[in-house]
C-alpha cells in the first residue's frame, strides 16, 4: 500500500477541512478511526455514544442554528453495536431530523450480516464498512464524499424548502472498490463540502 | 537489529499471535506519531483488564447470564480484532459460540484458555516493543510525514 504517497500534507485552512464525527463506544476503535481520519486529512470529533453524538449535533438540546452551522459536520461515521443507542438507531434519528438528514452517515460493524447492511442502507446510510476499518476504506470514503459533494450541492440548490418530504433521495449503494478507484496521491480539497444549507 | 525486529514480528505472525491488522496499525505511524501502535495496545490492555474482570464476575453468577456474557465478549473480540490479536480473537469467537448455545462449562473452559492466550500475547508484544524502542523511532516509522 503506497501510504508514503499521502504524506504531502493536509490543507491547513480550517474552513476547508472535511469534518467527521466519529461515534464508537470502544476507546481503542475511537483512537484508530481518529488516526485513520486524520491521516486522510479530516478534522475529527470522536464521541463514545449515540446520545453524545446527538448532543454534539444539537438535536438533543436546544442549540441555536447559528452554533450548529459553525460545527459543519460533513460526515458521521458510527459503530453499529453500541450500548444504549445502536448505530442504526442513531442513523434513524439523524435521518429523521430536518436539520441533520443531509449529513451522510456511514456505519461500521464487525459482523457481516446482510440483513443488517440492507437495513442500514435502506434507512439512508451512505456506506457500511466492515471492522477493522482500514486506511483504504477511509480514503475511498473521503474521495467518494468529495465527489458526491458536488452533486449534493446541486440537489440542495434545486430543493428550495428544507421540508423535504419527497422520497426521491437516491438510495446509496455500497460503492464497489473498483467504482471508486481513488488515486494513491493526495488530492487537496478544492471546495468545502457543506451538506446542509445555512 | 532491524532484521531481528522483523524476524520477531514474523514469528509472532507465523505462530498466529498477530495478524495483518497489526501491520495496518504500524503503517499509520509516522515521525509525528512514532508510538501509535504502542499507544493503541496500551489502551487495549487497560480495556481488556476491565472486560476480563467483568467477565470473571459474570461467570461466578448462577445461572449464567449468557446474553450479558456474549455482549462483554463481543467487546473483547472487537478490540482484539482492532489490534490484530488473532489467537485472543479466536478464543473470543469460541466463547461467544458457547454463549449462543448456553454451554456454561464451555464458556468457563474457553475463558481460561483465553486468559492464557492473552497473557502470552502481552508478554510477546512487550518484548517486541522493548526491542523496537531500543532500535529507535527512526527505523520504526515507515511513513514519511
Amino acid at each position: 500500500m503506497a501510504v508514503e504517497d499521502i504524506g504531502s500534507g493536509c490543507s491547513s485552512s480550517g474552513d476547508q477541512e472535511f469534518h467527521v464525527l466519529a461515534v464508537d463506544d470502544s476507546i481503542i476503535d475511537r483512537k484508530v478511526i481518529e488516526r485513520l481520519l486524520k491521516i486522510s486529512c479530516c478534522k475529527v470529533t470522536a464521541v463514545d455514544s449515540g446520545s453524545r453524538a446527538l448532543q454534539y449535533l444539537g438535536i438533543d438540546g436546544e442549540r441555536s442554528s447559528l452554533e450548529f452551522d459553525e460545527l459543519k459536520v460533513n460526515l458521521i461515521i458510527t459503530d453499529y453495536s453500541m450500548p444504549g443507542m445502536t448505530g442504526y438507531e442513531l442513523l434513524k434519528k439523524i435521518k429523521g431530523s430536518t436539520k441533520l438528514r443531509q449529513i451522510p452517515v456511514v456505519i461500521m460493524s464487525s459482523e457481516n450480516i446482510l440483513a443488517r447492511i440492507d437495513r442500514c442502507l435502506e434507512e439512508g446510510a451512505e456506506d457500511f464498512l466492515m471492522k477493522p476499518v482500514q486506511l483504504s476504506d477511509v480514503e475511498r470514503l473521503r474521495d467518494f464524499m468529495l465527489r458526491g459533494g458536488e452533486e449534493e450541492r446541486e440537489l440542495g440548490r434545486k430543493r428550495k424548502t428544507p421540508d423535504d418530504s419527497c422520497d426521491c433521495r437516491p438510495l446509496r449503494k455500497r460503492p464497489t472498490p473498483l467504482a471508486t478507484a481513488c488515486s494513491s496521491t493526495f488530492r487537496a480539497l478544492e471546495e468545502p463540502v457543506i451538506v446542509h444549507e445555512s | 537489529m532491524q532484521r531481528q525486529l522483523a524476524n520477531m514480528k514474523q514469528t509472532l505472525f507465523d505462530q498466529g499471535y498477530l495478524d495483518e491488522q497489526f501491520i495496518q496499525l504500524e503503517e499509520l505511524q509516522d515521525d509525528a506519531n512514532p508510538n501509535f501502535v504502542e499507544e493503541v495496545v496500551t489502551l487495549y490492555y487497560r480495556d481488556s483488564a476491565r472486560l476480563i474482570q467483568n467477565i470473571e464476575q459474570a461467570l461466578e453468577k448462577s445461572p449464567l447470564d449468557f446474553s450479558k456474557l456474549e455482549c462483554l465478549m463481543h467487546q473483547f473480540k472487537g478490540s482484539s480484532s482492532s489490534i490484530g490479536a488473532k489467537r485472543v480473537k479466536s478464543e473470543c469467537t469460541q466463547f461467544k459460540e458457547h454463549c449462543r448455545v448456553g454451554n456454561a462449562d464451555g464458556c468457563k473452559r474457553t475463558f481460561q484458555q483465553l486468559k492464557k492466550e492473552y497473557a502470552t500475547l502481552r508478554k510477546k508484544v512487550e518484548v517486541y516493543f522493548q526491542f523496537a524502542r531500543q532500535i529507535g523511532p527512526v527505523e520504526k516509522a515507515c511513513r514519511s510525514k
